[in-house]
């Protein structure tokens, strides 16, 4: 591998960590401070993409689309929050899990209602719709570059959110102890809900800035959701920091190890989380 | 006494004869029989095992709706494309529902389920998709037909294709899973014999769709082509991301024929023009029987069909000349199981006949992108047949 190309793949890792990175920090956030198993956050991933495939298809617009639908999400994520997980707290893991398993089948079974089983394809908007010549044979779309662009962004609006502000303050108050929390008198009811409509908002921008770039699919979200889960639990559970730090080293394993060692390439980000359990059973960063 | 008793015995043997030779076999073709449909109607491939449903149900209603001259009556099971419940669905089929045949399945890891079953319980099995190896390789049965493909049928058409075109050093790329590998292992066996060289093969684990890192890796090699097989969803990133990265016009991309099957709509066609394929059937196949068959269905049904459809249409074409051979008699296996292997199936793929390891032996298209279709450029492998590797039938 020559330089160029390692920038290429260095490129390509953090790109992919970035991503990763958008998914996982709703499912540590949620994990964290509510103690919710969510496996339904890949399916929020999957509507976000399959809305900017039918909002684009009304607009012919994916900024629009990406507005609208992140307003969608945050309102669906309100509203399940107060439906449902808000009953679930308390209950146990297993309750939580056939729960959120549920309404999977449930997400599923509303997609294939109102989209059909369909593969679709999602438009590059036509102002990003070209690419940089890299090297002779390879060019790197301008859109993959705005996306590394939009998830730096958030990732860097996240961390100064919740380190830097008087919310994040509450959100971490509710993540380290949510009884004292509740006592110092931080209304940790309305801290959920807010807290667990911007993860579901973030897995839904994670599958509407994916949908371009891939392809919108069925199932599409049980696929990502486990490295999801491999991410917070390097990371550390309801760390935002070590979902960042975990998300990038996913992605680079992920990406040298597909190219240097294919053999291996599927096992390689599980040897990383085992050996990063052996010696820190509670993740990278531990809250 | 000896004498009377003798009398009566031999009487009843007589009788029993009777009984079991005339009269079963009247009584057998007075009831129904019992097609078992064991299909995924819902998850990832429901829209696939739809059109196996209604190809088969369509021979059978083109035949006026009797099989052997007998009545037929369905029992369906959703497979849910869900591998650790195959034996127990096909069971249910099999032991409750006492079906004389077993339709079954798309997915490979669902078929070995059936095929568990069928070897033990020797129920008549009709595979109309999964193209696993096994089945008409070391595990081959008398009881099992395949009207579809092995996963290695196709790709295995494709290694001459691509030396004749000029394309010596080409990179492999696939799903690390059964049928990927299945595939893979075909066209490097067709692609070396063929004078070529393959340069790097590249995997990721199935259903992986993060191909960005692999293309970058195809791109500094350079390779003369690239060879693949992806299929679904999975199928349509791979072909986009590919014309993205600029590889599109630069290295040429190859695969087998379910690359670009049911994908090409308005918004994948664009990236996908000029990609080839081969197949054993395309859309776009201008012949008389194809054209007929795919009116009859677009009629009936109010869709197109695709590949699938026609596998499932032969499945029930394959059904119909056994069981005529045999006059609806399925428990006659020694007949109908010859009849089924000498069946020349007249598909609208084109006719194709039976390999001794129950795997049909067809020509391979050569079809390339072009507008939304998959246009046949001509026969890549004329009567392509699997080696049928370890199977000791016929």
């Amino acid at each position: 591998m020559d330089l160029a190309n390692f920038f290429i793949q260095l490129l390509n890792s953090v790109q992919y960590g970035l991503l990763l990175f958008l998914l996982a920090a709703g499912l540590t956030l949620i994990f964290g401070i509510m103690g919710v198993v969510n496996l339904a956050h890949g399916s929020f991933y999957m509507l976000g993409a399959y809305m900017a495939y039918a909002l684009t298809g009304a607009w012919d617009n994916l900024a629009l689309a990406i507005l609208a639908g992140t307003l969608i999400s945050i309102s669906l994520g309100w509203l399940l929050e107060k439906l449902l997980f808000r009953h679930f707290y308390h209950r146990s893991h297993l309750d939580q899990v056939l729960l959120t398993f549920g309404l999977i089948y449930i997400f599923e079974e509303l997609r294939s209602m109102l989209w059909g089983d369909d593969v679709h394809s999602v438009g590059v908007p036509a102002v990003l719709d070209w690419s940089i010549q890299l090297t002779d044979t390879l060019s790197y779309p301008a859109y993959r570059l705005f996306m590394l662009a939009i998830c730096t962004a958030l990732a860097l609006g996240l961390w100064l959110l919740i380190s830097k502000t008087k919310l994040g303050m509450r959100i971490r108050a509710g993540a380290f102890n949510s009884d004292m929390a509740q006592t110092l008198g931080i209304n940790i009811v309305r801290l959920h809900s807010l807290v667990f409509a911007m993860g579901v908002a973030l897995a839904a921008l994670a599958g509407m800035l994916i949908a371009p770039l891939s392809s919108v699919y069925p199932h599409m979200g049980s696929q990502v959701l486990i490295m999801c889960f491999v991410v917070v639990v390097i990371g550390g559970i309801g760390s935002v920091r070590g979902a960042l730090t975990a998300a990038l080293l996913v992605g680079l394993v992920d990406t040298f190890g597909k190219v240097l060692l294919p053999q291996f390439a599927s096992m390689l980000v599980y040897v990383l989380m085992a050996l990063v359990l052996l010696y820190k059973p509670e993740g990278l960063f531990k809250q | 006494m000896a004498n009377r008793r003798q009398l009566l015995t031999s009487t009843a043997a007589i009788a029993g004869a009777a009984c079991s030779g005339v009269w079963f076999p009247a009584l057998a073709q007075n009831s129904k029989l019992r097609i078992g449909l064991m299909l995924p109607y819902t998850g990832t491939f429901t829209q696939l095992g739809v059109a196996i449903d209604n190809g088969f149900r369509m021979a059978l209603q083109e035949a006026g709706g009797k099989v052997g001259g007998r009545e037929v009556e369905f029992f369906k099971v959703d497979d849910e494309s869900e591998p650790s419940k195959g034996v127990e669905n096909a069971n249910k089929l099999v032991q409750r529902d006492k079906v004389d045949v077993l339709i079954g399945t798309v997915h490979s890891g669902v078929q070995m389920g059936i095929h568990k079953v069928a070897r033990e319980t020797g129920v008549l099995n009709i595979i109309p998709n999964a193209g696993m190896h096994a089945a008409t390789r070391a595990l081959c049965a008398p009881n099992v037909f395949r009207t579809s493909f092995t996963n290695g049928q196709p790709t295995q058409a494709l290694g001459k294709v691509m030396v004749e075109k000029g394309h010596k050093k080409a990179v492999w790329i696939t799903w690390k899973y059964a049928a990927g590998d299945e595939a893979g292992e075909s066209f490097k066996e067709s692609y070396v014999a063929a004078g070529g060289t393959i340069v790097k093969e590249l995997g990721l684990p199935f259903p992986n769709v993060e191909f960005q890192a692999l293309l970058t890796e195809i791109a500094s090699i350079k390779p003369d082509a690239v060879a693949c097989f992806f299929s679904g969803g999975g199928a349509a990133k791979f072909i986009r991301d590919y014309a993205a990265a600029g590889l599109k016009g630069k290295i040429p991309l190859y695969g087998s024929g379910f690359l670009t099957e049911g994908l090409l709509d308005d918004e994948l066609a664009p990236s996908a023009q000029g990609i080839m394929t081969t197949l054993h059937y395309s859309a776009s196949l201008a012949t008389k029987r194809n054209d007929a068959f795919r009116l009859a269905y677009a009629k009936t049904y109010k869709m197109q069909p695709d590949v699938f459809a026609v596998q499932g249409y032969d499945a029930g074409l394959l059904l119909l000349q056994g069981a005529k051979a045999v006059n609806g008699d399925l428990s006659n296996k020694k007949a109908l199981y010859a009849a089924m292997e000498s069946a020349v199936i007249d598909s609208p793929r084109g006719k194709w006949t039976m390999s001794k390891a129950h795997n049909p032996v067809q020509d391979m298209y050569l079809r390339v992108v072009e507008g939304k279709e998959n246009k046949v450029l001509g026969v890549a492998a004329k009567a392509l047949s699997d080696s049928g590797v370890g199977c000791k039938l016929g």
